[in-house]
């Protein structure tokens, strides 16, 4: 499928992201090959530079390695795994508090909100 | 592989094509040219395949200036229906492949399979997605080092503009080529793209790196587009 992309974010580091959640939920298993340059190119319909460049990003965080001839592989890294999950969680409560200051929401209303969301949630999953 | 033009300048009757254009060009990038109708994206186009000649100024690939030899290096995909309509695809193929020393007679066997092209049919009996379809493969079935492609997906219902976007990165070699896009779908491209060159009727008011304009900018290459068209209007009233 070819994806859509926010304007306000570079490319290569919405793929990043996309690739880190699939690592995060396991569709993407530690320890084993990124589908090559080309490949992922083709499956997102994203400039093959563009994908090399989010491939040296993730080497860069320490996510991936590349080794020579064979491919860029997932490190078994789950201290750096928890903290990008833990720094993703902490962009989303910004632009949610954010968002709702906007709106003119008190934090005691928001914390109270998202309690009865999220309760409401798991009653609706039992 | 470089490609330049130096002070261009091509005038059709009164009107500019293109009015002193300066660009350069280099490989591995693909580049999407953008602009109006009439704004001389074809034009350009044109001039580096070698089927037009500048009134003024100097169009050359990697230092030779450009001409009807030269075309030979050069894939280029017209926005036009080229076809001879008594031809079958397979027919079509191979009277493309007599045409051009570049052409790889297998590559266009994978690309007609790929993009589920039948060899056998006559071009006529083609619905209008599969002529643009047949047009792309014979223009990535050339080992070029320049391909240019006008208006590619113009008319292309948007599976078969997905489709033709994979097989495009499927074969660009960016080791060795360069690719320009001419287009005014601006949104369907953009994550293809390198660069953009903004033209706007006969000048180049634009030329940006994709991703420096939403990191720097945080702008879609459509945002860019209409706030410096947006900006040349205004200095024109």
């Amino acid at each position: 499928m070819v994806q859509e992309f926010q304007a306000s974010k570079p490319i290569y580091m919405q793929i990043v992201d996309q690739i880190i959640i699939d690592i995060l939920q396991g569709t993407q298993k530690v320890g084993d090959k990124l589908s090559s340059v080309r490949e992922m190119a083709v499956k997102m319909g994203v400039n093959p530079n563009t994908i090399q460049r989010a491939y040296a990003e993730l080497e860069r965080m320490g996510a991936v390695e590349t080794r020579r001839g064979q491919g860029t592989f997932v490190i078994n890294n789950p201290e750096l795994f928890a903290t990008i999950k833990l720094d993703m969680q902490r962009e989303i409560i910004n632009r949610y508090v954010k968002d709702m200051k906007q709106l003119g929401v008190s934090s005691i209303e928001m914390i109270d909100q998202l309690k009865a969301f999220v309760e409401g949630e798991e009653e609706h999953d039992d | 592989m470089t490609i330049k033009l130096k002070g261009v300048t091509k005038k059709y009757g009164r009107d500019y094509a293109l009015n002193e254009v300066n660009l350069s060009l280099q490989k591995g990038k693909i580049y999407g040219l953008l602009g109006p109708n009439g704004s001389g994206k074809s034009t350009t186009l044109k001039m580096i395949a070698g089927l037009v000649f500048p009134d003024r100024g100097e169009v050359s690939l990697s230092n030779e200036k450009v001409t009807r030899r030269t075309a030979e290096q050069v894939a280029y995909l017209t926005e036009l229906d080229m076809f001879y309509d008594n031809f079958s695809v397979a027919e079509t193929i191979n009277y493309v492949a007599s045409q051009f020393a570049s052409f790889d007679l297998h590559k266009a066997e994978q690309l007609l399979a790929e993009l589920k092209l039948d060899p056998s049919k006559k071009v006529k009996q083609l619905s209008k997605g599969n002529r643009g379809r047949l047009k792309l493969v014979t223009a990535l079935a050339r080992d070029t080092d320049v391909v240019l492609l006008d208006e590619p997906f113009s008319g292309l219902d948007p599976m078969v503009r997905e489709a033709t976007v994979k097989s495009l990165l499927r074969y660009v070699d960016l080791e060795q080529q360069i690719i320009v896009i001419a287009t005014h779908e601006i949104n369907e491209i953009e994550s293809l793209l390198d660069e953009v060159i903004a033209l706007y009727y006969g000048d180049i008011i634009g030329q940006e790196n994709v991703e420096e304009l939403r990191e720097e900018q945080g702008l879609s290459v459509l945002e860019w587009f209409k706030t410096i068209v947006q900006e040349v209007e205004e200095r024109a009233v």
